[in-house]
Formats: C-alpha cells, sequence, structure tokens
C-alpha cells in the first residue's frame, strides 16, 4: 500500500470547496460543556404524537416493510393532495405529487433538476444551513438577497429584479424563515410573482414551517395568480407534527418537474421509507388537532421570548412564523461567535451564531424556543445576566459583512 | 378564557403577568377573567398532583362499584352526597352500565379501606351493594405519566 498516498487528492474539488455547516462546529464546541440548557435546537421539543407512532407501529406489525412506488404510497399522495386543497391547489396525486426523504432530498432533487452548470439561484440571506451548498454541488451559483432586520428579513420584488442576470432560473423561497422567524406578506409575493413571470423564473417554496405562522396566514406561493405551474412546492412532516427523525418530506409542482424529480429519486433513492410514510397518512388523518395545540403552545413561548428579549434589551424582529427568535447582538461589542461561545462558557446556555447561516446573519443569533418554558425561562434569566454583564453598546457593524455592502441592497454570492 | 384555563390546567403556578405575554393580553385583563373563573368556581381549587409512593407514603387507593336504588325526585344524588362528604373519599362518579356509582377511596392500608366500605358505604340506606377494587399501581394521573422515561433526546444543536 502506498502510504504517500493523498486521500484528499481524490475528492472531488467541489465537495472540498464547500464549508462544513457552523452549525457543525458549535455543535462540537457545545457537546463538550456538561449541563447545558440548549436554544440551539432546530427541532420540535415535542415527541411525534402517540396516535402517530401508533399507527407506524401496527403497520411494523402488519408487515408494511416493503418498497414503495417511487412516488410514495398513493394513498398518502392523496392525502396530500387533500391536504393542499385546503389552500386552493389542485395537484393530481398520480404524476404531481412526489414522497421524499425528507424536504432536504425534495429540495436536492429540485436543484438538480433543475440546475445546470453556470445557473444562478436567488435566494435570502440569512438562509437555512442547506441551500447554498445544494445549488453548488449542483453547479449552479447561489446568489443571495440580503435581508435585514430593519427590512423585516424579507426580500421586495425589487430587490429580486435587481439580481436578475441571464443565467438566473431559480427563486428560492423560505418562509416563515429559519433563521429569522420572518413571514412575507401576500402582497409583497404578490409582487415578487410578477417578477418572477416577467422574467420566466421557476420557484422552489420551502413552506416546511408554514402550519407555524403565528402573525397573519401563510401565503403558499403556489396559490398566486399563474404560479401553480412555475412552482415547485417542497413541505414535510418534520416541523407541523414533530417528525423531524422520520424524515419524510414531499415536493408538489408540474408533471414535468415531478417527473424529473422522481427520474433522480428513483435512481439515488427509490422510495422514502414505508413505515414512515405508513405514519404521514396517519398523520394527515388524523393528526391535526395535536399539531394546532403544539402551534398555539409555540406561540406562547414565542410572545413570552419577545417579550423578554425587549426586556434585556435585545433588538429583535417579531418572528411571525417558525420557532426562532434572531436578536440582534452588535450592542454587546461581541461578534456572533464571540457571543455564542462566551454565553456557552459563563453561563451553559446554547444559542446558534447568526453566521452559521450566511454572511448576512453575523450580529445576530438563532434561539430556538421549541424548549419547554422552564428551560426557556432559566435561559433567558442568564441572558439578561450575560448581556447585562457586557453592557449595551451603540451597533458595531462586523467585518464578515461590510458598511458598503450593508449600505447596497445589490446581490451577493451566497456562502454556505 | 379557554385558553387560560388550558394554561393554568398545565400549570397553575403561572402568574397573571405571565399568562398575559403568552396570550398577548393585558394583565389586568387575565386578572379580571380569572377572578371571574374562581367566583364561578370554573376553577375549583389550585393543587399539587404528588406522587405519594416517592414521597414514601404508605396509601392505599381502591374504586368501589357501588349499585344504588335510585330515589323519587333524587335518583341517586342523595345517595351520592351521603357518600362523598366522607373526607375518605377522593372521587365520585355517576356511571352508566352495570353498577351506578364508581367510588375512590383512599386508605392507610386495605384493611382500613375494607372496614370504611363494610361499615360506613354498605350501610347506607340505598347502597344495594359494593364491589371493591384495590388499585395496584398508577401509570398515569391527569394527564401525568408518573414514571415518565422521555427525556429530551435531542442533538444540543442542530440546523
Amino acid at each position: 500500500m502506498n502510504t504517500n498516498t493523498s486521500w484528499d487528492d481524490f475528492v472531488n474539488p467541489v465537495v472540498k470547496t464547500i464549508p462544513w455547516s457552523g452549525i457543525r462546529k458549535f455543535f462540537d464546541l457545545v457537546v463538550d460543556t456538561p449541563g447545558v440548557i440548549s436554544l440551539g435546537v432546530g427541532e420540535p421539543d415535542f415527541v411525534t404524537p402517540w396516535h402517530i407512532r401508533e399507527a407506524c407501529i401496527y403497520s411494523l406489525e402488519k408487515g408494511y416493510t416493503m418498497y414503495t412506488s417511487n412516488f410514495g404510497l398513493l394513498e398518502l399522495r392523496q392525502a396530500i393532495a387533500q391536504e393542499l386543497s385546503h389552500t386552493g391547489l389542485k395537484y393530481s396525486p398520480n404524476n404531481e405529487i412526489l414522497v421524499t426523504v425528507g424536504v432536504s432530498e425534495a429540495l436536492d432533487l429540485a436543484v438538480r433538476a433543475l440546475i445546470s452548470p453556470g445557473d444562478e439561484v436567488l435566494l435570502p440571506e440569512p438562509s437555512y444551513v442547506s441551500y447554498a451548498p445544494c445549488i453548488t454541488l449542483s453547479g449552479g451559483k447561489a446568489i443571495g438577497l440580503p435581508t435585514t432586520i430593519e427590512g423585516n428579513f424579507r426580500i421586495s420584488a425589487d430587490q429580486v429584479e435587481s439580481a436578475i442576470t441571464p443565467r438566473t432560473k431559480v427563486l428560492l423561497l423560505c418562509y416563515p424563515n429559519n433563521p429569522t422567524g420572518a413571514v412575507m406578506d401576500r402582497k409583497t409575493l404578490t409582487e415578487v410573482a410578477e417578477v418572477v413571470k416577467k422574467h420566466n423564473l421557476v420557484v422552489i417554496a420551502d413552506d416546511i414551517y408554514d402550519k407555524l405562522t403565528y402573525i397573519g396566514e401563510h401565503t403558499c406561493f403556489a396559490t398566486l395568480p399563474g404560479m401553480q405551474e412555475r412552482t415547485i412546492l417542497l413541505n414535510g412532516f418534520s416541523k407541523s407534527y414533530a417528525m423531524t427523525g422520520w424524515r419524510l418530506g414531499y415536493a408538489a409542482g408540474n408533471p414535468d418537474f415531478i417527473g424529473y424529480m422522481t427520474k433522480i429519486h428513483q435512481y439515488t433513492m427509490l422510495c422514502a421509507p414505508i413505515t414512515a410514510q405508513m405514519a404521514a397518512i396517519e398523520a394527515l388523518k388524523n393528526g391535526r388537532p395535536a399539531m394546532k395545540k403544539m402551534v398555539r403552545e409555540y406561540n406562547r413561548r414565542r410572545l413570552l421570548v419577545i417579550h423578554t428579549l425587549r426586556d434585556i434589551g435585545l433588538p429583535c424582529l417579531e418572528p411571525g412564523g417558525a420557532f426562532y427568535a434572531f436578536p440582534d447582538i452588535t450592542g454587546t461589542g461581541l461578534s456572533s461567535e464571540e457571543f455564542a461561545a462566551q454565553l456557552l462558557q459563563e453561563e451553559k446556555v446554547a444559542v446558534v451564531p447568526g453566521n452559521a447561516f450566511g454572511p448576512y446573519g453575523e450580529g445576530f443569533v438563532r434561539c430556538s424556543y421549541a424548549a419547554s418554558m422552564e428551560d426557556l425561562g432559566q435561559a433567558f434569566r442568564s441572558l439578561a445576566k450575560f448581556v447585562k454583564s457586557r453592557g449595551m453598546r451603540p451597533r458595531k457593524v462586523f467585518s464578515a459583512v461590510t458598511e458598503t455592502e450593508q449600505a447596497s441592497p445589490g446581490p451577493k454570492e451566497a456562502a454556505g | 378564557m379557554k385558553e387560560v384555563l388550558e394554561i393554568l390546567e398545565s400549570d397553575a403556578r403561572l402568574s397573571a403577568a405571565d399568562i398575559a405575554i403568552m396570550l398577548n393580553k393585558e394583565k389586568t385583563e387575565v386578572q379580571e377573567a380569572i377572578k371571574e373563573l374562581e367566583n364561578k368556581k370554573v376553577i375549583l381549587k389550585y393543587i399539587a398532583l404528588v406522587n405519594w409512593e416517592k414521597a414514601g407514603e404508605e396509601k392505599v387507593l381502591a374504586m368501589i362499584e357501588v349499585r344504588v336504588a335510585p330515589q323519587r325526585d333524587k335518583g341517586f344524588d342523595t345517595v351520592a352526597e351521603r357518600i362523598y362528604r366522607f373526607p375518605q373519599v377522593k372521587s365520585v362518579h355517576l356511571m352508566s352500565g352495570d353498577y351506578d356509582l364508581a367510588v375512590f377511596v383512599e386508605g392507610r392500608n386495605m384493611r382500613e379501606v375494607s372496614h370504611f366500605v363494610s361499615t360506613r358505604l354498605a350501610t347506607i340506606e340505598g347502597v344495594l351493594s359494593t364491589m371493591t377494587h384495590f388499585i395496584l399501581k398508577t401509570y398515569k394521573q391527569d394527564g401525568v405519566i408518573l414514571e415518565d422515561v422521555e427525556k429530551d433526546r435531542r442533538l444540543l444543536v442542530s440546523p
């Protein structure tokens, strides 16, 4: 065996250029600290409702352990079509819905089906950690649409239009947003839809947090005039039914897009696990009361968290959805990473540094309120103590986003 | 109102101020609502749910099926009242089915409960028969699982 071989040389350079997720880096720090209260968790603190778990156990007892159709179980696709019909959208369970292994897979399939090397994808920043790397892996370019706390972390139609180049193919939307908790209003989305139509773009809409909307009603992008055919709607069961570990999601769209996505899916995944699909059928059929109860509980915590953050003096957009608050911590004179690391060390409270969600997340930390009231109370008392000990200074702009960049709302290539 | 009740039912120690924040209402509004609920006896009492076994106390609980001869105009109410006035009686329910009243009786030991049933309960006028079932183990009470092993198993940080 040639011991001089550097295995690194064998690795695809594109894979090497993608940075490790900032969340992973911070995770390593947190696991080494005992007795931590974590506000860093991006999943519900509820366990999947028992009736859903029980339905899954029953399906195992009955011997449902086989492959399903590439598209997923027809019964599940029918239930999904039924669910989507509540927003007024009609999708055929036969060829317009694909069941996937979480929205993560659906996103990957959508990007791979649409993006050729050099194609550009516009996406709001800060954003969920997977979007940009997925795009890069397809040879595409992720173009960030910077959003700010002053602008309620929303994008505007003008902003989208000014970022469009001849290579722009896709606009990726993710509202309610992880990490900011921002939601988009129908009026702005309608204006965005006009730009999308004018420039013949396709929209990938990640609606995973749609049920967790607390201010107003979630506007599903596909429901806007003329948008259903040019939107790939992604959703799943993780957040609304507390089913993260089941890894089950779906994509809905026109038969062409769904067909090509299924082509990739059949060779790479074959089908989503049948046990998770069985559970998902139960979730859609009978899970609404449990889901509504969880949403009510999140909303109570959300209001408590906003109130507490205001008391502490950290500026924060009132999150309209998801289960995150994204306070501005620049007043403490610390960077996101310094803040998170020192808070962890001194107070044993974990939050996620905002720069894990791209350069426009610098100066913020993400606090998840998917935690028990008891933990939230304790964590925010510690946070208050920590912030007080640092004192609040005038806002400082950090190097990751320079002042000139902040001043101009122009496009910026997104980092992973 | 309903939401205030839901919150208090899950944690009676929360203050009106906290509940007001959680419901996006004024503190005084919540205070008044609670006062009214108390006055109307919608909220009966604020109590702690105790696992006495863990506290090292010997207690025995029995469910007694009581068959009752109903009385004209009063039905089962008079007999039920005579039963529920005993402090040993934790709860009394009128049931559909084979028997009439389900009576939960608490005592320090089986003998004490048996004694109560045979000398006090069975002898009440209108009580036709009793059948005593001792409770061997409580798994869940008032929505709370007593030996809850479901701890938070989530990763400490995730995207």
